[in-house]
């Protein structure tokens, strides 16, 4: 079983995550796009803290001896989703840089010959 | 259900129309199907309104389409998606000092011939923002039952938030005027299912709402853009966009003017 200390301290600990979070938000920091995925890593370690039985059970299904150990390994995958999601949107943003950047070249050039035309 | 004798109230409201500067924004992504006959439509209920046609990233011949049949045509780079496009016409209405701007979907769902209904409370000056809803009045509005409750459960829901009897915050046959283009233009929503969270926006920066009856046809071409498990994730998105907005403040100050 978890000892009561752990559970206690990564319930604290998801509860200031989620608040900043939504801080983050509220102060439109962060979009919501981009807070969906902290908000379900908050969710999730609050809920395997808050519910030790859960998290013991989850444990034994993954044959994790420890409780405490699972937590952090749930925990640990989550934020890797948050750093592979994060992959995907600099790719598209490198992109659409790109894209932009090349627009910008081709309108100035317009800009300057219909200048000289005139 | 409201005939166009009813919502014009006066001749002096008919002469009020006709001095505001009108402007119907089309956002179109692939509607090369529908486009001609939509601006057709616009064109022929009111020769005055200017068509916006903004082209979010279309692969087909949607923008050569809009141009040819006499639409103005604003492409984007890239697709932005239906809360960009819409935004990017606002920005067009604002720049270019229209009094009034529809949106009014490519996809033929939206019938031109109830723009005086649309238009009615702006002119009047009792809304800034008006609403097509298909669910008041005369209701014919055909679609799955899972994305009517599904509707239905967001106006609950926004109805609540804003203090005001909502039908249909999901339509997105809606009309804005000049206080509302200012707003929006600076701070517009992203992404899908915009409609529910600029109602909400609306609401919080003290633009005026109402909703008027339409009728909604079927579309003509293409499919819905939304497959069900986007559908999902943009509603997760817009309940927690929703909630987290009950405890901001608009972005802005509302400019008078």
């Amino acid at each position: 079983m978890t000892p009561f200390r752990v559970s206690i301290f990564a319930a604290i600990a998801a509860l200031i995550l989620l608040a900043i979070v939504f801080e983050l938000m509220r102060s439109r920091r962060l979009q919501e796009r981009y807070a969906l995925l902290w908000l379900l890593t908050g969710l999730v370690v609050f809920v395997f803290a808050a519910w030790r039985s859960l998290l013991g059970w989850a444990a034994d299904a993954v044959g994790i001896a420890y409780p405490p150990s699972a937590l952090f390994v749930f925990a640990s995958f989550f934020i890797l989703l948050v750093l592979l999601h994060y992959s995907t949107v600099i790719s598209r943003l490198s992109e659409q840089n790109t894209v932009l950047a090349q627009r910008l070249a081709l309108l100035e050039h317009e800009l300057e010959r219909v200048r000289a035309t005139d | 259900m409201a005939t166009p004798a009813d919502t014009i109230r006066s001749s002096s409201d008919v002469v009020k129309l006709t001095s505001l500067r009108r402007l119907a924004i089309v956002p179109a992504l692939n509607e090369a199907g529908s486009i001609e006959s939509v601006i057709r439509d616009i064109r022929a209920e009111d020769p005055d309104f200017e068509v916006l046609v903004v082209d979010d990233g279309s692969s087909d011949s949607t923008a050569a389409l809009a141009d040819a049949a006499g639409a103005l045509v604003v492409r984007l780079p890239f697709n932005l998606g239906i809360g960009g496009a819409v935004q990017s016409g606002l920005q067009f209405a604002r720049e270019h000092g229209f009094d009034i701007a529809v949106q009014i979907d490519a996809d033929g769902q939206h019938d031109p011939s109830q723009l005086p209904q649309l238009l009615a409370p702006l002119i009047t000056g009792e809304a800034d923002v008006v609403v097509g809803s298909r669910f008041l009045g005369e209701r014919n509005y055909k679609a799955p039952l899972v994305r009517r409750i599904g509707i239905r459960v967001f106006a609950g829901i926004v109805s609540a938030l804003v203090g005001q009897p909502l039908t249909d915050t999901s339509s997105s046959f809606r009309a804005f005027g000049r206080r509302a283009i200012a707003y929006f233009a600076r701070d517009y929503p992203h992404g899908f299912v915009e409609t529910v969270e600029a109602t909400v926006i609306a609401a919080r920066c003290g633009l005026r709402l109402k909703e008027v009856p339409v009728v909604m046809r079927q579309r003509l071409m293409g499919q819905s853009s939304l497959t069900l498990p986007l559908s999902i994730y943009y509603s997760i998105k817009v309940l927690v966009a929703v909630f987290v907005g009950i405890f901001r403040r608009g972005a802005y100050e509302l400019k008078e003017d």
